[in-house]
């Protein structure tokens, strides 16, 4: 299918009437994943600040809210049942979907919250026919124009978009869209972007999940995260980190409970009640982050917890580079070789 | 800044080599463009890597607090203002710390060279003189270094380190200190403020990078870390409760922020800080002409009293 570029504005329109649509929008400074209303506001192809996780795992939400009255409790569950559309994410964010579906549906657990609206959103991704300098996607398994995760992928071709369905929720959405047909020359112009596009920065993470086996208790954790100052810039901003806290917001009667994210790198994160702290410094919350997502989520999931997107690069505050760490733990002995 | 760089990495030689220190805290080579990065060196080899140079942007100051080891840090003018200050608070043991202090003519604002730039990607900087060569896909574009400092660093009038044990480099020209665009922000209506603040608030994530940035922010815990009682909520959506962790923060910094804009560097969602931070420092400098860390004598100005102290706040006077 073709999309005009001069069209895309009347179809988000359109769209907005039966969805809940969300696209990149500048707003203020920052580019970010936002409800449109007019489809001339979107600014597609522009990388969003915060990762698409959000739309499906927002920073906070209120699970249920409760009233307390004389003829007893009163329960309101907020599970978001909006027909949704997230349109032009990238394919790294929305290979992050595949991910974080393993963590809030498996055998053990299924989040309702979550579930119910990844099964009532649509996601057109985006490909990346320009990938930026900290991009390594394609390193961790995926790629700029990576289908895992999307419903629709657009491949840029200047003045237009081709628009192919990738599940058969993508392929009914697009039906009902009543767009032309891609001719032939079209799509052999997508196939030469898909070629051409490649993620310049390179990590190789081949054995780096048997390497961290072995590295527990390894000095290199000792100094790694000297130079953090432990905020929660890289996890909040990670389309792959997924971990909440709980709250409960009351006020005389009434009341809430709310999920936020939380962040590893907290001290408060792991603090018990007894004022014990099984990670009490940044070198153990350090390891604990690089080990969930390149041993842990390994051996639970058979994936990387890491979409190459290079957000937390990009927004660290001491330019603490992932891609660093990853080939100095490449590099180290861990004598594992020599036994 | 070559020599700056060389006399930096031989000081750091001889300190840890004569065992006088047991550790350099500098900077190093960042893996960006624009970027250096804090870097820790305890022999004589790590001090090779140090450097020097227009991407020194984070204050070391933090790295100092409750030291156990003997340190020896690279300071510029604002990272020696907070150690001032820290060492007022008992938080930095002077005898234990050696100060090599470099005088700064300000930091290069990577969010400003890349608006300059219009957005494209900048995957090369080259510092030449006076200039920056700003280099990516298809472009070139060669712009004047004061363009490019952050604001803080452009209304800064203590490049100069007011102590050190050895200064790196000729003392700069001490600018002249304005508080223009806070005036402009005061000249607003109170619901024109409101509805800046409310702006700027809306584009916290709460991930309290510009805390844990802030070498003055360093309560055991933060009071909005408290679950009993949870003095504010920990919705990152709401407004006004980002209003709050921030102003109860610079409330805190009253007297003690050194005005260096760490938090608003540290910040990754651009939220402007050091308009709260510095209208503090404005206040403080009008009411009782005192800036944090100048004078390592003097006392902390929320330290002293006098009867005759303004108290707009609490009367008209």
């Amino acid at each position: 299918m073709i999309i005009n570029k001069r069209e895309i504005a009347g179809l988000l329109e359109n769209l907005a009437k039966e969805y809940r649509v969300y696209a990149p929008v500048e707003k203020d400074g920052n580019v970010l994943l936002e409800v449109i209303e007019e489809g001339a506001e979107a600014a597609l192809g522009a990388a969003t600040k915060k990762p698409a996780k959000e739309i499906l795992f927002p920073q906070s939400e209120e699970l249920f809210s409760y009233q307390l009255s004389d003829e007893g409790l009163r329960m309101e569950d907020k599970i978001d049942k909006t027909k949704t559309v997230a349109f032009g994410i990238r394919p790294c964010d929305a290979k992050s979907m595949i991910l974080l579906d393993n963590v809030f549906h498996n055998d053990q657990y299924e989040d309702v919250y979550y579930t119910t609206r990844r099964k009532n959103t649509i996601i057109v991704s985006l490909g990346c026919s320009e990938p930026e300098s900290t991009c390594f996607c394609t390193s961790v398994g995926g790629g700029p124009f990576n289908t895992d995760g999307s419903d629709v992928l657009l491949i840029d071709l200047g003045e237009k978009y081709l628009a192919e369905a990738v599940t058969d929720q993508g392929k009914e959405f697009l039906s009902k869209l009543n767009l032309p047909e891609a001719g032939e020359e079209e799509k052999a112009e997508a196939e030469g972007i898909k070629k051409q596009a490649q993620a310049t920065s390179e990590v190789d993470i081949t054995g780096l999940k048997e390497k961290l086996d072995g590295m527990f208790e390894h000095p290199y954790w000792d100094r790694l995260h000297e130079k953090c100052l432990g905020c929660a810039a890289c996890t909040y901003l990670c389309p792959t980190c997924h971990c909440f806290d709980i709250a409960d917001e009351a006020k005389d009667k009434n009341g809430c409970r709310v999920r936020n994210w939380d962040s590893c790198m907290f001290p408060l994160f792991t603090l018990h009640g007894s004022g014990h702290n099984p990670r009490p410094s940044g070198k153990e919350r350090w390891r604990q982050r690089l080990m969930h997502k390149f041993k842990y989520f390994v051996e639970r999931y058979n994936a990387t917890a890491c979409v190459g997107c290079g957000r937390c690069i990009k927004n660290c505050p001491v330019n603490l580079d992932i891609r660093q760490v990853l080939a100095e733990i490449k590099a180290q002995d861990t004598g594992s070789e020599v036994s | 800044m070559q020599n700056i760089t060389n006399v930096i990495k031989d000081t750091a030689k001889k300190l840890l080599e004569e065992k006088k220190v047991d550790l350099v805290v500098g900077f190093a080579k960042g893996s960006l463009p624009l970027r250096s990065t804090p870097y820790f060196a305890r022999t004589a080899e790590e001090a090779e890597r140090l450097v020097w140079d227009e991407y020194c942007e984070n204050n070391l100051a933090n790295y100092l607090r409750n030291r156990e080891e003997k340190v020896a840090v690279v300071a510029k003018g604002c990272d020696v203002r907070s150690i001032v200050a820290l060492m007022k608070e008992n938080q930095i043991d002077r005898e234990k710390l050696y100060i090599i202090g470099v005088p700064c003519r300000g930091m290069i604002d990577r969010q400003k060279a890349g608006e300059l730039v219009g957005g494209k990607e900048i995957l090369e900087a080259e510092v030449k003189g006076e200039e920056v060569v700003l280099r990516g896909k298809g472009f070139e574009e060669k712009v004047k270094k004061e363009e490019l400092l952050y604001d803080t660093c452009a209304r800064c009038a203590y490049g100069n380190p007011a102590i050190y044990d050895e200064l790196v480099g000729e003392e700069v020209p001490a600018r002249e200190a304005n508080f223009k665009e806070i005036e402009e922000f005061e000249a607003l209506g109170a619901e024109e403020r409101a509805e800046f603040l409310a702006k700027e608030m809306s584009k916290c994530i709460r991930c309290y990078a510009c805390r844990n940035a802030c070498p003055m922010c360093y309560c055991e815990t933060c009071f909005v870390d408290s679950s009993t009682p949870q003095w504010i909520s920990k919705r990152a959506y709401s407004v006004k409760d980002n209003l709050i962790f921030q102003g109860v923060r610079v409330f805190h910094q009253l007297g003690r922020c050194a005005d260096c804009g760490a938090c608003e560097r540290a910040c990754p969602m651009g939220i402007k800080l050091s308009l709260l931070t510095r209208k503090g420092v404005k206040d403080v400098k009008e009411m009782f002409d005192y800036e944090a860390g100048l004078n390592p004598n003097d006392k902390p100005v929320l330290n002293d009293f006098n009867t005759d102290d303004p108290q707009p706040f609490l009367m008209k006077e």
